[in-house]
């Protein structure tokens, strides 16, 4: 015993430092992919103030999407209506801020305050969640069959609502959530900043945080501990679609106007964030931090291969060799 | 009757996490007769006729078939080999028909290979007419009832042209009437020189239709011998025939109060009219066979599952619980049997699955109070001598001893009056049994009321200051302390009694 001792301790820190590479393995990756840009982008083009301010403004609707849909991948489901419904919440908001007078607009009389169309655009989010959480919840239908159900029917929503045109000419105190700054910092991501907090103080300190990592560890098990695991259900699904409310609300502003086919796909890079960062599919599993880095890598992804000049054909090629290793790792890491 | 050796296993041990499953055991099987295995829960009959079917490997031992040495690696070498299994949960594909059942993983093709669906019912067809099964063969697997899924197995195991059929429980789930063709089937099989070994705890049955009786105890083999030569006292006496050396330290406490009443509880099917006191400082031990109705009747109580009628008094109240919330509102908790399936989130940890069922308590208007429930948590991990590196640890990388002493923590922090554990040391190693038990025991001490529903003998004698005993969904008897026996336990739960 006293011989091995020393040996022990000494493999004990090759252990916890193994384990802290492990544990950070994404942020090496995103630093590392920061590092390359960096050196190898033209004219230093990456590491410019606009261009980072660029990358985090283009990846604040996805990250709110991905913090969505990553409470949904805890709890072992899934939500693959966010891009729909953000189409549609993007169209009820438009309609709400067009400026009077506009004579295509959809409601041509209509002067509102910016912040009833804001409200209008997250209760599409919360209602059409809250709905998927219900289907899930009282009629035990797959996660994965309920939000692909409402994936279409959201987009149907929207291309009604809109008579399938583009909503535009909105006024202009809406717009300052899209182009906007405060203290310079552009107010997307001030909102995406917000949210990340609040997401993460709502899973780590109250109760239905908790609930939904329980049960995404062990349903039977949550449940025979008194977790209601419907109310949870709807309430995470109620999350997710208020996520993707808000990102059609902040989408609308920055390109300054709602065409019904906006966020076509937006869910896929979502989930792939939420994975890239760590979130199980086994459930039970991620982290707000490890979603935010995922959303950041597919960010900079994007905009290292624009700036290296890689062919949009590639970059698909090379996002999802990107995801499936990411995945890999993620298997090898749980071992 | 044959009495050539079809089957010889010789030196077979299995060792799982925590307990010696089989200890050099032995078994000859002649072909031509059929040779009943008997002993209690976990006594090793179901493993040994798991290590013989390739479902398990043995650590160590050796298999003879018809004289020459075999290795049964996995299932369908067995079945190469003319073994074949019905298993006690039975397997088959639900949403297909019984003709594609009978011919999974060998169906015949025509010259196209495409897999010839006439011919397949043809041939299920003539093995149905021979053995006079009356179900059509093009019906739809989940259509059938138990017992006519169980004649599919059985016909499926003779159309192997299986030497040797192994049946573990087949009469569990079927009727009177049904026992009567199984019965007649089994027979016209050893007439025809298949073996057949029958794994059953009723020990009616055994005296109807085996030939030879093996009995086993604690992972060890005790006894062959024909049946003509048992009766069901000597029987009782070989399976339990154990020397009670290592009683379990329940001190004596004086017993309070009623704390919960149980009155006429049934769920149809499942558990009939089960009524009982239970009391502050009282262990309460329900004891029987497996699929007696124990775990559901804990289930019923705690709102996991409804009940068609019955109710639940707990401090004099009569209380309606619908879900477990109910049930821990009313001072109740529940340590389920089957730790990883439904008791333990393994990638969460310790610190969760320790509060996860009173954060109630540690979040008024819903946010948690994180210092506090540390303190609480560092107190039961001290209390409990729970050894884990911190409470951030991942609970799948404890002991399974540790496991379930965090999952008592669970529980003890909703401060409950009753604590129902079902099976409280299963799968755990010696060591952390008796500290479980002693810490059972110090809650009876500190005035809890325990329901413990336990397949272990030692530990029903030990822990229980009374015992219920079940037999097929209802409670056949109930023993003091001072009366309670092996013997008489095991003649309760073996009582043939009504289908519940």
């Amino acid at each position: 015993m006293t011989a091995a001792a020393p040996k022990a301790s000494g493999s004990v820190t090759r252990d916890s430092l193994a384990n802290f590479v492990r544990k950070y393995l994404i942020v090496f990756i995103f630093l590392g992919m920061c590092v390359l840009l960096a050196v190898f982008s033209p004219n230093n083009s990456f590491l410019k103030p606009q261009n980072m301010i660029n990358v985090v403004r283009q990846i604040s609707v996805i990250g709110l999407l991905a913090l969505g849909v990553m409470l949904c991948i805890i709890a072992m489901g899934i939500d693959l209506s966010l891009g729909s419904v953000l189409g549609f919440s993007a169209v009820v908001t438009a309609s709400l801020v067009q400026q009077q007078g506009w004579k295509e607009a959809l409601y041509p009389g209509l002067s509102l305050p910016a912040f009833v169309a804001i409200l209008a655009g997250l209760g599409v989010g919360i209602t059409l969640g809250a709905v998927n959480g219900g289907l899930i919840a009282a009629f035990k239908i797959p996660p994965f069959i309920a939000t692909l159900g409402m994936m279409t029917m959201a987009r149907g929503f929207a291309y009604i609502y809109s008579n399938g045109r583009p909503v535009s000419t909105l006024v202009p105190e809406f717009l300052w959530l899209g182009g906007g700054d405060i203290l310079g910092i552009p107010v997307p991501i001030i909102i995406f900043g917000i949210v990340i907090l609040l997401t993460h103080l709502m899973l780590n300190y109250t109760r239905f945080g908790r609930h939904v990592y329980a049960i995404g560890g062990n349903e039977t098990a949550a449940r025979v501990s008194g977790v209601n695991l419907g109310q949870t259900k709807v309430l995470i699904y109620t999350f997710s679609g208020l996520m993707a409310g808000l990102g059609g609300v902040v989408l609308t502003a920055r390109v300054q106007s709602a065409t019904p086919a906006l966020g076509m796909g937006y869910e896929l890079d979502a989930i792939a964030s939420a994975v890239i960062g760590g979130t199980s599919f086994a459930g039970g599993i991620g982290t707000v931090w490890g979603t935010v880095v995922g959303a950041l890598i597919i960010g900079v992804m994007n905009n290292g291969l624009d700036l290296l000049n890689v062919s949009p054909f590639y970059q698909q090629v090379v996002k999802g060799v990107i995801i499936i290793v990411a995945i890999i790792i993620d298997e090898r890491k749980n071992r | 009757m044959g009495d050539e050796v079809l089957l010889r296993m010789t030196g077979i041990s299995k060792a799982f996490p925590g307990v010696q499953a089989l200890d050099d055991v032995h078994l000859d099987v002649e072909a031509g007769t059929v040779h009943a295995l008997m002993g209690e829960n976990g006594a090793g009959k179901s493993t040994l006729m798991k290590v013989l079917a390739g479902i398990y490997r043995a650590d160590s031992g050796t298999i003879f078939l018809g004289g020459a040495e075999v290795h049964v690696p996995d299932s369908s070498t067995a079945l190469r080999l003319g073994i074949a299994m019905i298993h006690q949960e039975l397997s088959p594909v639900p949403a297909m028909t019984v003709a594609e059942n009978m011919f999974l993983g060998r169906e015949p093709v025509n010259r196209f290979r495409l897999v010839d669906k006439r011919v397949m019912v043809a041939q299920s067809q003539a093995v149905f007419d021979k053995w006079s099964i009356d179900i059509n063969p093009r019906r739809v697997m989940k259509t059938l009832s138990v017992a006519q899924m169980q004649m599919v197995e059985i016909a499926k195991a003779i159309s192997t042209d299986a030497r040797l059929i192994i049946m573990d429980e087949p009469t569990s789930a079927i009727t009177e009437r049904e026992v009567e063709h199984l019965h007649r089937m089994i027979r016209s099989l050893r007439e025809s020189g298949v073996a057949i070994i029958y794994i059953t705890h009723k020990m009616d049955e055994v005296f109807k239709i085996a030939d030879f009786v093996t009995v086993f105890r604690d992972g060890r083999h005790v006894a062959t011998l024909p049946a003509a030569e048992l009766d069901r006292q000597k029987l009782i006496t070989l399976m339990v025939g154990r020397e009670l050396t290592h009683l379990f330290p329940k001190e004596d406490v004086p017993i309070g109060e009623v704390v919960m009443s149980v009155r006429g509880l049934t769920r149809r099917g499942v558990i009939s009219d089960i009524s009982f006191d239970l009391r502050r400082g009282e262990i309460l031990g329900l004891a029987g066979l497996m699929g007696a109705g124990r775990t559901e009747v804990l289930e019923a109580i705690f709102g996991v599952t409804k009940v068609d009628s019955g109710e639940v008094v707990i401090n004099g109240k009569t209380i309606h619980i619908k879900s477990p919330a109910d049930a821990i509102e009313a001072g109740m908790g529940l340590l389920t049997e089957d730790r990883k399936l439904t008791g333990i989130m393994g990638v969460l940890s310790v610190r969760d699955n320790m509060t996860i069922a009173n954060l109630n308590r540690f979040s008024p208007g819903g946010i948690l109070r994180k210092r506090q429930m540390d303190a609480a948590c560092k107190a039961q991990r001290d209390a409990l001598a729970i050894k884990t590196p911190s409470l951030a640890q991942l609970i799948k990388n404890l002991s399974g001893g540790n496991q379930q002493k965090v999952l008592v923590s669970r529980w003890l922090l909703t401060l409950p009056d009753v604590l129902m554990i079902d099976e409280p040391t299963r799968g755990i190693d010696v060591g952390a049994k008796s500290e479980i038990h002693r810490l059972m025991s110090g809650l009876a001490k500190e005035g809890k009321a325990i329901l413990m529903v336990s397949s272990e003998m030692p530990e029903i004698l030990g822990m229980s200051d009374r015992v219920l005993v079940m037999a097929g969904g209802r409670i056949t008897a109930e023993f003091s302390r001072a009366e309670v026996t092996q013997e008489k336990v095991l003649e309760a739960a073996t009582l043939v009694a009504p289908a519940a």
